[in-house]
């Protein structure tokens, strides 16, 4: 069993776990990513790693509760276990000095461009970085991402914190303003976000490495389902990825896939719902606090 | 019981495993092959004329005895049985379900000259199922030598290596990358044809009795490397297998419900997909489902699909649909194991041979309107000695079909081979072993298994697993092969 040490609610729907995973945090890199299993009954789920301490021995995920699995997990506590972490799997984030580097984190996304835009300064480059959510809400680690940007942009879609816009407009602004300067950019969020910066910085030349979430289960490429189609053929992201040149991804094929399963994905949420409110009503019915 | 005449012996006919009936057994993932009663195998192990000298044990990878196990089970010794078969088969619950006794055991057993061999795999199954549920035998431990093992792999050729090893007194480690040890047995096999029971209980008993620690969720390659094993284990062996599929380069592989038999499969078998949503892990079948390749795999993965058709049809009142094997040469080449097809064309599953898809089509929601095929002929023979399929020009045809499942074979995961830059591999990713030690070209690492041949048998990665055991032992006491050849 895998101990969550620690447990922070970042937003209502945004959980970080610190976990005890002395074997994994030994070996992980920014960029590489892990799959949990919660229960007998689990599925494999894959979470980029958002932090690890190689002396404590731990693993930090943050997760945003988009379906069952996630929601289930949310209502894990301090003390509880996973069934299984198994990795670090994926290549690691390739880091040197580029020189002046962009990272781009969006909602959840900002966790994992966390440890990439730390190991970027640490390696002597200057880190603009520009994090944007939904809304304030969405919104984390601005403190953490600061601490390792020359220049922090914070937007929100809704203007409730930072600038009004999506990131795409202040990362354009960036390209604009130093032209030729930037020497590469890692975007990580939602895929229609990484799908949208590619585009906003193919016209710049600018590398674009993406890091991809997309449907798995064994993670090892064992599989394939993680399939995604680059242009000159079809790669694995698990093993092959997770990161990939954002500018050769065939976004379409990428935002149909992962929505393959949206129907039973849907479906499991509202069983999950249904069964949860049935035990409310219960314990209310019986008194328990 | 009076004893019969060798005469009376050859009138007893082969004895029929009771299954269950197709129309029923569609509706569930439970086993199909019951297994005998006593009555059964008794009566067929009565058919064994006990050769004087045996030809079936030359078809046998781990060498088990068979005349003296049939013996022991005619007179009713089950314990015997139990005995004469874990001294060479630590698996023999596992083995007699899946081996193809066909081509092996039984295909020399002389009974076969005019008529029907001896049901050796059935019966074996019997005794390993006997002994599952009475544990009537205990494997013991040779003392301990001191020496650590590390088996990377818990499918059928690291097992067999662990437990050998074990049995000679090593101290094993196994390393399994799932959450779930035994390989292409747990993710690959379908629980109506190798209930997780079964493999379950047979590693269970096998691993409590020598000792042996299995680690699951241990990715060697990631969660440690090969030049780390090394410093912890005075030996290892991999038996990592053939876990990567392969997809045709044909247009349209990557649109939705095209997947690979190892991606339908694992959902299935390791994830219990069919029983979603009671288990998290979701799997789709199509209303026309094309399965491509005719190996057991693909076998396997028409009859999952079958299955959860029929489910779906109970449940939601739908007609069930229909599972194609899309194969390009002609049944005369199927790869499959016979009873395999046989259970495969009752249950429902339509065969469309000399049949090959040349482009999957999509449909306006990224998903699949069809497939695109073209009819093939027999030509000259190819280097695997089968005649080379041809396609036949303008014979292009339109399959509507809304899944396809690509069972086209695998290979080796290179993963495992992380810091192991020593390790000679051949073009085709497998790793370059002796054949009869399993000595790879690294000094203390053996391989055995798929790793080594390519996707093969359950048996045969037992067999290498067996015979890379018996020189591992060799090497721990003293000789060492690769300071020998360094010598010459």
């Amino acid at each position: 069993m895998y101990k969550i040490l620690e447990r922070e609610v970042l937003s209502d729907v945004t959980k970080l776990m610190v976990v005890e995973a002395p074997q994994i945090a030994r070996k992980a890199k920014a960029g590489q990513f892990i799959i949990v299993i919660m229960h007998e009954h689990g599925e494999r789920i894959p979470l980029t790693i958002a932090d690890f301490d190689r002396e404590a021995g731990t693993i930090t995920m943050i997760f945003q509760e988009v379906g069952k699995s996630t929601m289930e997990m949310g209502l894990m506590q301090v003390g509880d276990g996973f069934k299984t972490i198994v990795g670090p799997l994926g290549h690691p984030t390739e880091i040197e000095n580029f020189g002046s580097v962009i990272c781009v984190g969006g909602g959840v996304g900002i966790a994992p461009v966390y440890p990439i835009a730390r190991a970027l300064k640490e390696a002597g480059n200057e880190v603009i970085s520009v994090i944007g959510a939904r809304t304030k809400e969405l919104l984390l680690w601005e403190d953490k991402m600061r601490a390792v940007s020359s220049e922090l942009i914070v937007t929100t879609d809704d203007g409730s914190y930072g600038r009004k816009a999506l990131v795409t407009v202040p990362l354009k602004e960036i390209l604009e303003a130093r032209p030729g300067e930037i020497t590469k950019i890692w975007a990580i969020g939602p895929a229609i976000m990484m799908k949208f910066v590619a585009a906003t910085t193919k016209p710049f030349n600018v590398p674009t490495i993406v890091s991809l979430n997309t449907i798995m289960v064994d993670g090892t490429g064992m599989c394939g389902g993680c399939r995604v189609l680059m242009d000159d053929g079809a790669q694995f992201v698990c093993v092959d990825g997770p990161e990939f040149d954002g500018h050769r991804v065939d976004w379409n094929n990428l935002l149909s896939r992962i929505s393959f399963y949206r129907s039973e994905e849907q479906s499991a949420v509202e069983r999950w719902r249904e069964s949860h409110k049935c035990k409310l009503d219960r314990a209310v019915a019986e008194g328990v606090k | 019981m009076a004893e019969l005449t060798k005469k009376e012996r050859m009138k007893i006919p082969r004895q029929a495993m009771p299954v269950q009936e197709p129309d029923d057994r569609v509706e569930n993932f439970s086993e199909v092959a019951l297994g005998f009663t006593l009555e059964l195998a008794r009566r067929e192990a009565e058919r064994c004329l006990q050769c004087k000298d045996p030809h079936c044990m030359e078809g046998c990878p781990v060498e088990v005895t068979i005349p003296e196990f049939i013996e022991a089970v005619r007179v009713g010794d089950l314990a015997k049985a139990v005995e004469v078969m874990k001294a060479k088969n630590n698996l023999p619950a596992i083995c007699g379900r899946v081996c193809p006794q066909e081509v092996q055991c039984e295909e020399r057993c002389i009974l076969g000259k005019k008529g029907k061999p001896v049901a050796i795999g059935r019966l074996e199954r019997y005794v390993g199922d006997f002994e599952l549920a009475n544990n009537t035998f205990a494997v013991t431990k040779a003392p301990s030598t001191g020496k650590k093992v590390a088996v990377v792999g818990s499918g059928p050729a690291g097992l067999t290596c662990a437990v050998d090893l074990g049995r000679m007194g090593h101290d094993v480690t196994i390393f399994e990358s799932l959450h779930i040890p035994g390989g292409v047995l747990v993710y690959g096999i379908p629980e109506f044809r190798l209930p997780k029971s079964v493999i379950r209980a047979e590693i269970e008993t096998a691993a409590k009795a020598l000792g042996i620690e299995i680690l699951s969720d241990h990715v060697i390659g990631r969660t440690l490397t090969i030049d780390e094993l090394q410093t912890q284990f005075d030996a290892i062996f991999l038996g990592t297998g053939a876990g990567l599929p392969m997809f045709m380069r044909i247009g349209g592989i990557n649109l939705n419900g095209v997947m690979s038999a190892n991606e339908f499969l694992t959902r299935v078998n390791l994830m219990k997909g069919y029983q979603f949503p009671d288990y998290d892990t979701p799997v789709k079948v199509g209303k026309k489902v094309a399965v491509i390749g005719a190996g057991n795999v693909a076998m396997d993965s028409a009859r999952c699909a079958l299955r959860l058709q029929s489910l779906r049809a109970k449940a939601n009142g739908v007609e069930r649909g229909e599972v194609h094997i899309v194969y390009r040469r002609s049944p005369a080449e199927v790869p499959a194991r016979l009873e395999e097809v046989h259970h495969a064309e009752e249950e429902g599953v339509i065969f469309d041979f000399l049949t090959n898809p040349i482009e999957i089509l999509a449909d306006d929601k990224g998903g699949i309107r069809a497939m695109r095929c073209i009819r093939m002929e027999l030509g000259e023979p190819d280097d695997s000695g089968r005649r080379r399929p041809v396609p036949i020009q303008g014979s292009e045809f339109e399959m509507e079909v809304d899944q396809v499942v690509f069972a086209l074979g695998t290979s080796p995961n290179p993963l495992v081979f992380v810091n192991a830059d020593g390790l000679q591999r051949s073009k085709y990713g497998t790793v370059v072993a002796d054949q009869e030690t399993g000595r790879t070209t690294m000094e203390g690492i053996w391989a055995g298994g798929d790793v080594v041949t390519g996707a093969a048998t359950v048996i045969s990665a037992m067999g290498a697993g067996k015979r890379a055991a018996a020189d591992m032992h060799r090497y721990l006491g003293g000789e060492n092969p690769w300071q020998e050849i360094a010598q010459n």
